[in-house]
Formats: structure tokens, C-alpha cells, sequence
């Protein structure tokens, strides 16, 4: 085995920076509005590098719109934000600030993974190949170093046996694992997760929890979480920010948050999902 | 009056010469039509409204002017500035062109129904737009319209007979030539139309077969 197949970044030589609780990401002034409808208002938040957040709020509090932005599927109308010391929205020409370019955002782009609610696999390719897409043709991994990557994160999701199925023939768990595997496969240094088991029966939660439990336990990627599961939270969480209007009224630990919240709100949200 | 077995032995030899450049003009044709209705319907998904407004107009003044019209100004107006292609070229081009105009809506639609999550899956994996649009979102979308292509192809099948007002000597050609001097008209018109029969009626059998199949 060679020193690189090892299917995620846990060591220090990997292209991926250790978390040294650095500041990864950094939202600044950011204000998103759909037509008249101000969702983020101003927003001010950063995450340190090898953290895991959770992101809690009412409904249209504004938490898929914070993913959308740092995964660039959507512009916000004002402020910047900054992904390992790049702008992900802007870049910096002449040392005037301008909108970020095609390709410019396409390189800050790789840093970020994102795991979706509706899973959103390739239904044309098979599990191995949705996985080996992005590493061939992004990365430029040859063929075999890509497939040997994707069978290892695969093996790691408990799926290694499934990687000529279609992503139809795999239970709605099994497709958020490949699609889980088919994000680390970029080696992002930051894994967006967007309510990855709401679209789930509930018998299949535990086994997509139960793997990113391991993979926030086990790598030092940094994670940005939305989710209901509120033991998940608790669990993997180093902090919780509590979403309203557009506002982050409070954060802390998840010990503080879930037993003595401060904020009339969060404590409102919390009795009403706990 | 008589029906005329050995008429349609006589006419037999032009037959097939007529069915073999009917079924050349359809290939090539269809072939053409594929082609170009995917070049429109991306362009008319493009960023740039430089693109899109001349490629609308193309497509609109195409589908909505008639084949026979079409054909004629290839024929006739091309070589005038120079440009002089064989009967058979120009018809294939005509037939191309003019159902490009439909095939290009065709692959609209299929494109419109790749779910947004599609797009957004192959942003967040930042894949190139010739990856995005070649290995996610064009599989995707025709296998959804692959009977509705095949469809357009039976109806340009039935249109090739036009080819024939240029000089084309497809089936009809042949069986007009043939008749002129023979005076059988019965013998040789019922034998291409059961021609066109016995191509067409199987071919949207089988698309309805691959409707059931492909299109969930
Ligand atoms: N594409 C869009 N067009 C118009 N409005 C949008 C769009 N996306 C989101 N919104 C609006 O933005 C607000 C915040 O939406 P968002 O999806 O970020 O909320 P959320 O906190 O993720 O809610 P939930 O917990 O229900 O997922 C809502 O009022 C929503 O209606
Ligand atoms: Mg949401």
C-alpha cells in the first residue's frame, strides 16, 4: 500500500492543511435577499479549521442559505466570504477587490464538500464511478489512483460491495453513504452537510449517522452541519449556532446550548424539537 | 381497371434504388438534426444573450417557414451566390436544418426535466460544464427524449418525398419517372406507399416500446 491510500486526510502530508484551529472560514457583512425577502441581514460568523458546527434555527431561519453560499450555487447580494484565506466571492486584482471569476471560484470551490438532503447522485453512473468522477476529472488523479481512493472511502461507509450497483438500486441510506464518500473524495477541508438524513426512513438514520460520527471523530475535517438529529449534534458538535432572522443570537458548546440556552428564542426552537 | 403483376416486377429495379436514397436522405438527415438541435438548445442555455437572441431567431423563422420553401431557396438561391451542392446534399441539409428546429425543442425539454439537484451536485464537485453537460446532464436528458427524436424521425421519413421537387430520385422520384413512361400509375404508387407503410407503422411501434421503457 502506498503512504496516499489511506481513504481520508488524517495525516499532515496530505494536500489538506491540519486543523490547527485556524480560521477556515469567515463570513463578513454578508446580506442574501430573494426579491424583498432580506434572509441574511448583515451576517457576521466564523468557523476555526477543524471544528464541527451545527447550525440549528426555525424554518427559513436562513441555514440551507449559509450552505448555498459557501458551496457558491447561490451570490449573496453584499459582503464577503472567505474560505482558508480566499475569497470565495471576490478576488483580490491590482489590490482592488472585484467579483470572483469563473475560475477563480472553481479553485476556491475544491476546499469545500457538500452532502446534500436529496443525496443528488449521478443516476447514469455506477456507485464507483460517481465517486471517481470529480478526483479524474477535477483533480486529475489517474484512473487507478482514483478508483483505488473511492473503494477505500466506499469500504469506509460500509459499501465496498455495492460499487457497480446504479445509485436506483441502493436504499435511500445506502446512496447518502456513496454520497458522503463521493464528497471526501476531493479531500475538501470542509464538509457541508445540509440535513443529509430528513429525506431518510427512519430506520436508515442511524447507519449515515453512525458514519459521520466517524468521520468527525476520526479525521480533522472541519464540518459544517444543519440538522434536527439533535443527539447528533450534541455529539459530534463543538459548537452550535442558533439561527433567527437572519442573525446568529447565540453560540457555545452544545452542552450550553441544549441544557442552559440564554436566548428566550433558542429556547423556544429547543422545547419545540427536543 | 387491371392491377399489373408484372408492372410492379418492372418497377422493382427502381425501387430499390429509390428506397436506398430515401433511407440515405432520412440517415444523413436525422443524423443532422440530432446534431444541430443539440447545438441550438445549448446555446439557448447559454449566459450570453449574444448567443441566444440570433440562435431564437434561426430556430423560429426555420420551424415556422415551410420545408418545400426551404428547399427550394437552397436550391436555388445557394448557387446564385456561389455555392453549389449536389441535389442529394442540398436535401439533406434542407431535411437536417428544418427538423433541427424541432429536435433542438425536444432536447429542451429533456434538459429542463434533469432535476436541479443535478447541476448543483456537479457544482459542488466543481466538474467542468463540458463534464457537467457530457457526463451528467446530456445522458440524463436524452434518454428521456430518445423516443420522442425517433418519433421526428418517422415524420421526416414522410417528408422525404419532397426531396424529390429538387430533383432527388428518391422512391416517389423513381416512381414518377417510372410511371411517365409506362403510364402504370396504380402499380407503382401503391407499391411506395405500402413502402412507407411497412418502414413507418413498425418504427413508431418500436417507439412506443422504448416510450414504456426509457421515460419514467
Ligand atoms: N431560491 C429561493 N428563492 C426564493 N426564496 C428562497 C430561495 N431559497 C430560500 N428562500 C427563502 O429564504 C428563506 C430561508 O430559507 P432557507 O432554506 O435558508 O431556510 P432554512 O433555515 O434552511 O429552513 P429549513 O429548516 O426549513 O430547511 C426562506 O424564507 C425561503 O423561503
Ligand atoms: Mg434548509
Amino acid at each position: 500500500m502506498s503512504a496516499d491510500s489511506t481513504p481520508l486526510n488524517t495525516s499532515k502530508e496530505t494536500a489538506n492543511p491540519a486543523a490547527d484551529g485556524s480560521e477556515l472560514i469567515r463570513f463578513d457583512k454578508v446580506t442574501k435577499r430573494f426579491g424583498s425577502n432580506t434572509v441574511l441581514d448583515s451576517l457576521d460568523f466564523t468557523v476555526n479549521s477543524g471544528k464541527h458546527v451545527t447550525l440549528i434555527g426555525a424554518s427559513g431561519s436562513g441555514k440551507t442559505t449559509i450552505l448555498r453560499l459557501l458551496m457558491t450555487l447561490i451570490k449573496p447580494e453584499e459582503g464577503t466570504i472567505k474560505v482558508a484565506g480566499d475569497y470565495l466571492t471576490h478576488e483580490e486584482r491590482d489590490g482592488e477587490l472585484v467579483p470572483a471569476g469563473d475560475r477563480h471560484v472553481r479553485e476556491v470551490r475544491k476546499k469545500i464538500g457538500m452532502v446534500f438532503q436529496q443525496f443528488n447522485l449521478f443516476p447514469n453512473m455506477k456507485v464507483l464511478r460517481n465517486v471517481t468522477e470529480a478526483p479524474v476529472h477535477v483533480l486529475g488523479l489517474s484512473p487507478d489512483e482514483a478508483e483505488e481512493r473511492a473503494r477505500g472511502l466506499l469500504d469506509l461507509v460500509g459499501l465496498g460491495d455495492r460499487c457497480d450497483a446504479y445509485p436506483s438500486q441502493l436504499s435511500g441510506g445506502q446512496q447518502q453513504r456513496v454520497a458522503i464518500a463521493r464528497a471526501l473524495a476531493m479531500r475538501p477541508q470542509v464538509l457541508l452537510l445540509d440535513e443529509v438524513t430528513s429525506a431518510l426512513d427512519p430506520e436508515l438514520v442511524a447507519g449515515v449517522l453512525d458514519v459521520l460520527r466517524d468521520i468527525a471523530h476520526t479525521t480533522d475535517i472541519t464540518m459544517l452541519c444543519v440538522t434536527h438529529e439533535m443527539n447528533f449534534a450534541r455529539d459530534i458538535s463543538d459548537d452550535v449556532l442558533m439561527f433567527d432572522a437572519g442573525h446568529v443570537i447565540e453560540s457555545g458548546p452544545p452542552e450550553k446550548i441544549f441544557s442552559e440556552p440564554e436566548h428566550e428564542r433558542t429556547r423556544e426552537f429547543l422545547s419545540a424539537v427536543l | 381497371m387491371n392491377w399489373d403483376w408484372s408492372a410492379v416486377g418492372d418497377f422493382m429495379p427502381m425501387f430499390w434504388d429509390g428506397l436506398l436514397v430515401t433511407l440515405q436522405a432520412l440517415v444523413l438527415g436525422a443524423l443532422l438534426a440530432f446534431a444541430l438541435g443539440l447545438v441550438w438548445a445549448m446555446a439557448q442555455r447559454s449566459g450570453l444573450a449574444v448567443v441566444r437572441w440570433p440562435v431564437n431567431v434561426i430556430t423560429e423563422f426555420v420551424r415556422n417557414t415551410p420545408l418545400l420553401v426551404q428547399l427550394f431557396f437552397l436550391y436555388y438561391v445557394l448557387p446564385e451566390w456561389g455555392l453549389t451542392l449536389s441535389a442529394m446534399v442540398t436535401g439533406v441539409i434542407g431535411l437536417g436544418l428544418h427538423y433541427s428546429t424541432y429536435t433542438a425543442e425536444v432536447y429542451r425539454a429533456g434538459i429542463d426535466g434533469v432535476p436541479a439537484g443535478q447541476w448543483e451536485a456537479a457544482t459542488a464537485l466543481s466538474l467542468p460544464k463540458s463534464r457537467t453537460w457530457g457526463a451528467v446532464i446530456l445522458p440524463q436528458a436524452i434518454r428521456r427524449v430518445v423516443p420522442a427524436l425517433g418519433n421526428y424521425v418517422i415524420a421526416m421519413l414522410k417528408d422525404t418525398p419532397m426531396l424529390f421537387v429538387i430533383g432527388v430520385l428518391e422512391m416517389l422520384g423513381e416512381a414518377r419517372q417510372f410511371a411517365s413512361e409506362t403510364f402504370l400509375t396504380v402499380e407503382v404508387f401503391t407499391v411506395v406507399g405500402v413502402a412507407f407503410i411497412v418502414i413507418s407503422y413498425p418504427a413508431s411501434l418500436l417507439m412506443r416500446a422504448l416510450e414504456r421503457r426509457l421515460v419514467r
